[in-house]
């Protein structure tokens, strides 16, 4: 009986947690529509955001598509399909992996730091300090965030998939595969489907990440511990939610193209 | 006027307020004193609307703070200053833009308007104006503490100051420019105000009345006189140490009437 009850007693904890990220959510969505927007606040978060992930993104990308791109070829060119290199990176890349690589490289450096501070001002009272002093803390640190990221991740998605891409090219060309064959095959599939299932992602990707990020510093308590508590919960929820919408968002994406 | 009445309020099964019933009348400055967890600082968050009671009604000049929309809570928290505990300045700001906060939040003064109206409250608070393109950490704790009473004055026109324990954790000098501070608002600007505190000596020199809590009960409610008379036993107890130290320094204690025994106080 005890064993039930604890049972009970964890699904109810469980749904009261889905219940607390659900009503945040929405509460952050009404927010973003209403005034005021904090102009100041949202560049800053997009110069931390682009400017700030840029090097790790940059770095990733380029080893990652190497080190994809050699596996693919020498598989290639067992098969006698070299030539397809170039199809198979934008396939791989842009469709699949780059938008996740960048999401999570993202996401750990994101989550980190939004958990981090918005936890650090919840246990130093400088949240109840903007609620006391007039402000709403989902229009002045959430909304800026969300926008910042919902714009920054797939503009950072591009410059990652583009590097994955190009490295590839140079893999090609140490394998002897001509560099025009590589790009043949590189435009030929980057068809506007192809890009839309590759963009769709770093989008929902950066609402969660925010999201997550911002309701365990509002929820974080117990001081520094409590931060450092909140910041891991943030990173792990984010880092293991991008690989779920990754697999929801290529279900339903492949199944409204008819794929 | 601020009027609590039969104010609960629990975290889940643990009872943190029970029975609260006090009056603040205006221009009055009144001290909610006691011993640290006895419940003191949420009744400031209560009056903020920043949690909500389990039952009883808080009144703010008669708006019921409990059953308001959040619209109208934000413009009765606009006539309040809050001094927070450890000031909670606003640290990813400078002490301009967080003495500015709620004028750059509610209105948009000029640049010139800003500025003369920043050195104005830092100066009223005894702060070098010149300080005003600081960081919060560059600042002693006692000149945060300031900049936070600053920050609270230039809220638009508030006619309530809240101060929550404003001088904890500061040495003694500092404590005391604080407190002379408060007295000073409290003579001078004739505000409605609140301190919490578990500082004897700071409620005795801050409070017109004081309301001493024990674990989420009133236990004294009355004039500072009246609680220097009390005969209720946690009463005793409570100020003996500070009794003792007065009386060592060759002083006398605070004279005083009788005190009486707030209404449901369990003594």
């Amino acid at each position: 009986m005890e064993v039930i009850a604890a049972l009970v007693e964890r699904l109810r904890r469980s749904l009261e947690v889905v219940q607390d990220l659900t009503l945040f959510t929405a509460s952050a969505i009404r927010a973003s529509f209403a005034r005021p927007f904090y102009g100041s606040e949202f560049l800053t978060q997009l110069h931390f955001a682009t400017i700030g992930s840029l090097l790790i993104v940059v770095v990733s990308s380029i080893v990652a598509g190497q080190a994809l791109a050699i596996q693919l070829v020498r598989e290639l060119a067992n098969t006698g399909a070299k030539s397809e290199l170039g199809h198979f990176m934008v396939i791989s890349s842009v469709r699949a992996l780059g938008p996740v690589l960048t999401g999570m490289v993202v996401a750990s450096r994101m989550s980190a730091g939004i958990t981090a501070e918005i936890g650090a001002m919840r246990s130093s009272d400088q949240l109840d300090a903007l609620v006391a002093f007039g402000s709403d803390p989902m229009k002045r640190l959430v909304v800026p965030r969300l926008f910042a990221l919902v714009i920054a991740l797939p503009a950072l998605t591009i410059v990652g998939d583009a590097l994955a891409v190009i490295g590839g090219g140079f893999v090609g060309v140490q394998y002897h595969l001509p560099i025009e064959s590589y790009y043949l095959g590189v435009f030929k599939f980057l068809t506007p489907k192809n890009l839309l299932v590759g963009m769709i992602k770093p989008f929902t990707f950066a609402v969660l990440i925010v999201i997550v990020a911002c309701w365990r510093g509002f929820r974080s308590e117990g001081g520094a511990k409590g931060v450092g508590v909140a910041t891991t919960q943030s990173v792990v929820i984010s880092s293991v939610g991008i690989l779920v919408v990754d697999g929801i968002c290529t279900r339903l994406v492949f199944k409204l193209l008819g794929w | 006027m601020i009027d609590f009445s039969n104010v609960d309020y629990s975290i889940g099964d643990r009872a943190i307020l029970r029975a609260i019933t006090f009056r603040v009348t205006p221009g009055s400055t009144k001290v909610i004193l006691g011993p640290s967890g006895s419940g003191k600082s949420t009744i400031l968050r209560l009056l903020l609307g920043l949690v909500h009671p389990d039952s009883g009604t808080i009144r703010v000049n008669g708006a019921d703070v409990t059953q308001v929309d959040e619209e109208t809570m934000r413009q009765i928290r606009q006539r309040m200053g809050m001094v927070f505990q450890q000031g909670a300045l606003f640290d990813s700001m400078t002490v301009g833009e967080n003495v500015a906060f709620s004028l750059l939040e509610h209105s948009h003064p000029s640049d010139e308007e800003l500025e003369r109206n920043v050195r104005s409250h830092l100066s009223l608070v005894g702060l070098d104006p010149d300080l005003l393109d600081r960081m919060p950490d560059q600042l002693s704790g006692g000149m945060q503490r300031r900049v936070a009473i600053a920050r609270a004055l230039a809220a638009r026109d508030p006619i309530i100051l809240l101060y929550d324990e404003p001088t904890t954790g500061l040495d003694p000098q500092s404590a005391e420019r604080i407190t002379d501070l408060i007295v000073r608002l409290r003579d001078t600007m004739g505000k409605t105000s609140i301190m919490v505190t578990h500082d004897i000596a700071d409620a005795f020199k801050v409070g017109t009345d004081i309301t001493v809590l024990n674990e989420g009960r009133i236990a004294f409610d009355g004039t500072p006189a009246e609680l220097a008379a009390s005969n209720i036993p946690f009463i005793r107890e409570f100020l003996a140490p500070f009794r003792k130290a007065v009386e060592a320094a060759g002083r006398r204690f605070v004279p005083g009437a009788e005190a009486r025994p707030a209404p449901g106080a369990p003594f």
